[in-house]
């Protein structure tokens, strides 16, 4: 524009040149801009819409597996001050019975995923792997495990027994032995 | 003798030929001059520095080379040649692992079996395994060493840096290729190796269920990165056919790409080695 100002030509062809300049100024976008920009959008948009829909895809509504809730009989079967292993086997879990209530403590070592032992002679469960040593409450006490067994989730079902749902943990570290749902009061 | 019609061989004319070895020179002259020839190579044997340009430059598969070399280059006591190693391992396993996919299915029931029928029944499919195998192995020894090998000679340092970048990629698909890989036999050793090493996806930030900050994203057992990585919540049939997909088509891919992008770089960064 300096340009033009500085220049004499014609005084009304000149206003009529900076007019159309000015008013092209004042769009933020050109014609041309705004039909790149939208495409643009438009192709990013449907590829990251895309993308959103293929990380949904990859988690499927359905899981065949083995259900992670089982029923494990009902509470007079466990004896007070005992801890039962008739589950690890099937479910890796083990079920203990104090004077308060049950508990669940999940069969799985702290340090790196084997399955501890319950010695009942020495009153601790302990991991053939590595020597980790946990509690009857599963608070380790030797060994490299670097916290605590996890409880699993427990409640009454209506027909009396007992059911654990071994996806819901509940651990000592976050202050979550005490939650509803990590012993059942009998 | 009219030029187009056909002429009828005169047997002791041929028998000279044959004699004298003409007609192997024929024979040539015959495929060489050929279109289909002619088409196909486009610039002859003649050993001149212009041909030799145009012979890389003109041809798809050796035009990502560079048209000319320097000596220092080819020293095998300064670039141990470990690139060039790990790139003939890698299309091994291109090839083995191809002829493997023949048989191979990767189905909770069946791949076990298949592994075991390649190695015991199918003909030379020992051979195609072991080779496979072999070659994953020592393609991530070697291209540990080249990594190694561009430390001590500093090649890391710019211009080059962008390709020490693609590289450090390349090593990190170099090793997805072989964990993914590692559960496809499916025996215990797979799946508790591919077990313990899913686990460590827990601890990923943001994304994993036990990982820091995992509570601002939501991510549970059910819906977070290692539920994504083996479809589901245990090692089982989801994760093999997905572990399958990412070894056979999704990583082969993208580590092919990124090598196109390393090799290409080497030549526009100043070469093999030596000074700039």
């Amino acid at each position: 524009m300096a340009e033009a100002n500085s220049t004499e030509k014609p005084a009304s062809k000149d206003a009529k040149a900076k007019k159309a300049k000015d008013e092209a100024l004042e769009t933020i976008w050109s014609r041309r801009e705004f039909f790149s920009l939208a495409g643009w959008a438009a192709f990013l948009g449907s590829l990251g819409l895309s993308a959103l829909y293929f990380a949904r895809l990859l988690f499927p509504r359905v899981l065949f597996e083995p259900s992670p809730i089982f029923k494990a009989g009902i509470p007079s079967d466990y004896t007070v001050g005992e801890v039962s292993t008739k589950w690890v086997t099937d479910q890796r879990v083990w079920i203990v019975r104090d004077d308060e209530g049950i508990y669940v403590i999940f069969a799985l070592c702290t340090h790196l995923g084997c399955t501890p032992r319950w010695l009942r002679s020495e009153s601790k469960y302990k991991c053939p792997c590595h020597g980790s040593g946990f509690t009857k409450e599963g608070i380790n006490f030797e060994g490299p495990a670097p916290r605590p067994l996890e409880r699993l989730k427990i409640a009454l079902a209506p027909d009396g027994q007992i059911i654990i749902d071994k996806s819901k943990k509940f651990l000592f570290e976050k202050g979550q032995w005490g939650k509803p749902g990590s012993k059942l009061f009998v | 003798m009219a030029s187009n019609s056909p002429q009828i061989p005169n047997i002791a004319e041929l028998m000279d030929k044959i004699k004298s070895g003409k007609i192997f020179s024929d024979i040539a002259k015959e495929i060489t001059g050929s279109q289909i020839w002619t088409s196909s190579f486009r610039h002859g044997y003649a050993d001149t520095p212009r041909n030799r340009v145009l012979q890389i430059a003109s041809n798809v598969w050796l035009h990502l080379h560079p048209v000319k070399i320097q000596r220092h280059a080819l020293r095998i006591k300064f670039t141990w040649c470990m690139g060039g190693i790990t790139f003939l391992l890698f299309l091994s396993t291109v090839v083995t692992g191809v002829i493997l996919m023949f048989y191979y299915r990767p189905v909770g029931e069946y791949a076990y079996y298949d592994m075991k029928y390649l190695q015991y029944d199918v003909p030379f499919g020992m051979l195609m395994r072991n080779m496979h195998r072999w070659a994953a192995h020592a393609m991530v020894i070697t291209v540990w060493l080249h990594m190694f090998r561009v430390f001590l000679t500093g090649s890391y340092k710019p211009p080059r840096e962008f390709n020490w970048v693609i590289g450090v990629l390349l090593v990190t698909f170099t090793l997805l290729l072989s964990f993914t890989g590692y559960l496809l036999p499916w025996d215990q050793l797979a799946m508790w190796a591919v077990t313990v090493g899913t686990n460590m996806a827990r601890a990923t930030p943001f994304l994993g269920n036990e990982g820091p900050f995992a509570e601002f994203v939501g991510a549970t057992p059910r819906y977070d990165v290692r539920a994504l990585l083996i479809g589901g919540s245990v090692v089982g049939p989801p994760a093999l056919l997905r572990f399958y997909v990412l070894h056979c088509i999704f990583i082969p891919l993208v580590a092919g790409a990124l090598m196109i992008v390393h090799f290409w770089r080497i030549r526009k960064d100043g070469g093999i080695s030596g000074p700039l």
